[in-house]
């Protein structure tokens, strides 16, 4: 297997953006990631592009043909290729790109995500993001993603000793995380009050418990370690790359606030990079819910089960903190544009890793992690990055 | 010049508080008023429709100085509320006030700003001299799904200016539209409530409009919001007139006597004619006033009016008709039962 590295990465502003399309959105993040890497289009091999669900979006489907043909690429009849898996498509196509360099069957390949979620009313979108949950066992009886997270969060709470103001303090330092992320949706910064007095959506996750609806687009390019430097100075190497699944109903599950998919890909990924906890400077984790960042630095390993709100209190997980979560923002204040969030998450480490993440720099950064769930964790991609 | 002869306003006086709505819907009524900026909104009663409020504005105009209503050569009213699809409220209007038949009518329809786009009309008739005097309406019974965001305002009310040249109370220098299609709002024929695009309608619907038109108003006079005395902008809330009001450079103070909304609700087409007529309540010769409209669909009317001298005047019987204050005092105050028996949204056996 190939050594592979990203050279080169183009973020989209994440927010209601009315005057872009779909296709706007993933060709200006395409655009952007050539001109990081100093690459023109000709160069690409293939695409993989994660999106969770243009087709009820937009009423849009055969996205990969689309992003081809609207790349430019489509006269030159490379493979593009569309990756789903809910909110965890993106960090699956980026593992799809990782794998197809690996293997040597590809050269330079594009690893892109995109949604645009604006343009349908607000209760569609809610339905269409139900569809990452079990429609029969789940959708058809009433649950929400907010419903089902908020389960999570009751079971939580009733057995570990997290309070209402720890798991509000997830929402306050993403906040200022994304207070000094340009990208960012919601670049101002709130109090745990803000948070405990926003209107109620499922008890007792509240408004600011909760990632929006974001319009939004990111792509990374990846090619073989041994010609990264063909392409930049600051190539930054795929240190590892774990994928896991679990059964797709919450109630199914062995423990309903541990994310199992997410302990496997963790453990694979450590494994496979040959690196310990101690070792990560910073990991974006998939914080769609306040109670899922609570969940996912408990199941990667970062803290013990049931210390996540008192080690998050504590500052730990800040930017000045033992090990800084969601340095973006997260998908709390960055945005949650479903199809791209993966893909974002790898933007913000490699950032991070070229010291190139500004207000929000975390000072000599090595390594990085990314954590993208899809649905309520049936899906899990876990990453590690480092200089390379 | 072409400008503002006399100006009626009527308002119903049932209300109902946010705090009352919320309370049937299990929603937090703080912040909804806060986030709207709008405490309670009037409801009309059980036979009030949006043409017995456009007759009743329209009689205050003509209370307040009289014109032989044979002289008024047009009569529209601006609604999204109509009480028929296929017959004009327009023609009730002009029966009752005396003008037909000699007289052109019409019904408008640009969801909140039909009333200025029947305002521009009549100026453009009386300045080609086709008519002496043109009467323009702006008059909704306001609806809004039960629960919907827009329940909580939706309100009703009319009001009415004839349009003419001779000694007016107020000269329109200039008036100029900004109109593009928007779908941020939007009512099918057969539908009872209207439905829109959330957020949609803020930014690319309602700013973007007011603002373009306030710009292009500046632009083909010349002025800026130092130069106006007074400015009223499309009320659907209080938050969006003083966001946008402050994005364009005007101070609170410029657009404090018109905007009504916090205790009167969002009486779509009425909206920004009913602030404009709060403004002329209390306006003195020589005050400078900007008004703009908005619409969804989506457009805005901008208007540069000056007061004159002949507001003060014998002519002009100001105390003839209510004033925009004195009708909103004195509220009855209904429950949501009542209101939703008065609204029609309790469907009664036929």
């Amino acid at each position: 297997m190939r050594d592979v590295a990203v050279i080169g990465i183009g973020c989209t502003t994440f927010g209601e953006k009315w005057s872009s399309s779909f296709r706007d959105l993933f060709v200006e993040a395409g655009a952007l990631a050539l001109e990081d890497a100093r690459l023109s289009g000709e160069k690409i091999d293939a695409m993989y592009v994660g999106n969770m669900s243009a087709g009820r979006f937009i009423e849009q489907e055969h996205i990969g043909a689309l992003i081809a043909d609207y790349a430019g690429m489509a006269t030159r009849h490379i493979p593009s290729t569309r990756v789903e898996a809910a909110c965890a498509s993106g960090g699956l196509a980026f593992r799809q790109a990782v794998i197809a360099v690996a293997s040597g069957m590809e050269d330079i390949v594009v690893a892109a995500g995109v949604e645009k979620m604006t343009d349908v009313e607000p209760g569609a979108s809610t339905d269409t993001l139900t569809g990452a949950a079990d429609r029969e066992w789940e959708g058809f009886v009433g649950a929400t993603f907010p419903g089902l997270y908020a389960m999570i969060a009751t079971d939580y709470m009733h057995r570990y000793p997290l309070t209402r103001e720890q798991l509000a303090q997830v929402a306050v330092k993403n906040h200022y995380n994304g207070a000094r992320n340009p990208i960012a949706q919601f670049q101002q910064e709130i109090t745990i009050d803000t948070v405990l007095k926003s209107t109620m959506v499922a008890e007792p996750l509240r408004l600011f418990d909760c990632s929006p609806i974001t319009d939004g687009a990111a792509a990374v390019i990846v090619a073989p370690l041994t010609r990264a430097r063909e392409f930049t100075d600051t190539p930054v190497k795929v240190l590892a790359s774990a994928q896991a699944s679990d059964t797709i109903t919450l109630h199914d599950r062995r423990d309903i606030s541990t994310l199992d998919a997410t302990v496997a890909a963790g453990q694979r990924a450590f494994r496979m990079a040959k690196l310990a906890h101690k070792d990560i400077d910073m990991v974006e984790v998939h914080d769609c819910f306040s109670i899922a960042e609570i969940c996912a630095i408990e199941d990667l390993g970062f803290c013990r089960k049931g210390e996540a709100g008192k080690f998050t209190a504590d500052g730990e997980t800040a930017l000045d903190g033992k090990i800084p979560v969601n340095t973006s923002g997260g998908l709390k204040a960055c945005g949650h544009p479903v199809g791209a969030t993966g893909i974002k998450q790898v933007c913000e480490i490699v950032q991070q890793l070229r010291n190139e993440a500004g207000k929000r720099q975390i000072d000599g950064a090595r390594i990085g992690m990314t954590h993208n769930v899809g649905g309520t964790g049936g899906t899990v991609a876990v990453h590690i990055l480092g200089r390379a | 010049m072409v400008g503002i002869i006399t100006y009626g306003v009527y308002i119903p006086r049932y209300r109902i508080k946010v705090e009352e709505i919320a309370r049937v819907w299990g929603a937090n009524a703080s912040d909804i008023s806060g986030g709207l900026g709008v405490f309670e909104k009037s409801v009309p009663d059980l036979d009030e429709d949006t043409a017995t409020i456009a007759v009743e504005a329209a009689r205050n105009a003509l209370n307040r100085r009289h014109v032989n209503p044979d002289e008024i050569g047009a009569v529209y009213v601006g609604s999204e509320s109509h009480p028929y699809a296929v017959k004009p409220t327009a023609c009730t209007v002009g029966e009752a006030i005396g003008a037909t038949p000699n007289m052109t009518a019409a019904d408008y329809e640009f969801a909140c700003k039909a009333g200025t786009a029947a305002i521009q009309t009549c100026m453009g008739l009386v300045k080609s001299r086709m008519i002496t005097y043109g009467l323009a309406i702006g008059s909704d019974i306001a609806q809004g799904a039960p629960s919907d965001a827009l329940e909580y305002t939706a309100a009703a009310g009319g009001a009415a200016f004839l349009i003419g040249r001779d000694d007016p109370i107020a000269t329109i220098h200039h008036t100029c539209s900004y109109t593009t299609d928007t779908p941020d709002f939007w009512r099918r024929e057969g539908q009872d409530y209207p439905r829109h695009g959330g957020r949609f309608t803020g930014d690319p619907g309602y700013f973007r409009h007011v603002e373009g038109a306030a710009r292009l108003l500046f632009d083909q006079v010349g002025t800026t919001p130092k130069d106006y005395d007074h400015a009223v902008f499309h009320q659907p809330n209080a938050k969006f007139p003083q966001k946008v009001a402050k994005n364009l450079g005007f101070k609170p103070e410029q657009i404090k006597s018109g905007l009504v909304v916090p205790l009167l609700g969002n009486t779509y087409s009425a909206a920004s004619p009913i602030g404009l007529a709060a403004i002329l309540d209390t306006a003195k010769a020589g005050e400078r006033i900007l008004v703009v409209s908005f619409g969804s669909g989506a457009g805005s009317d901008a208007f540069d009016i000056e007061v004159t001298d002949a507001i003060a005047s014998d002519k002009f019987r100001h105390n003839a008709a209510p004033t925009v204050e004195q009708l909103l005092e004195k509220p009855i105050y209904l429950d949501y039962a009542r209101y939703a028996k008065h609204k029609g949204k309790i469907v009664m056996q036929t």
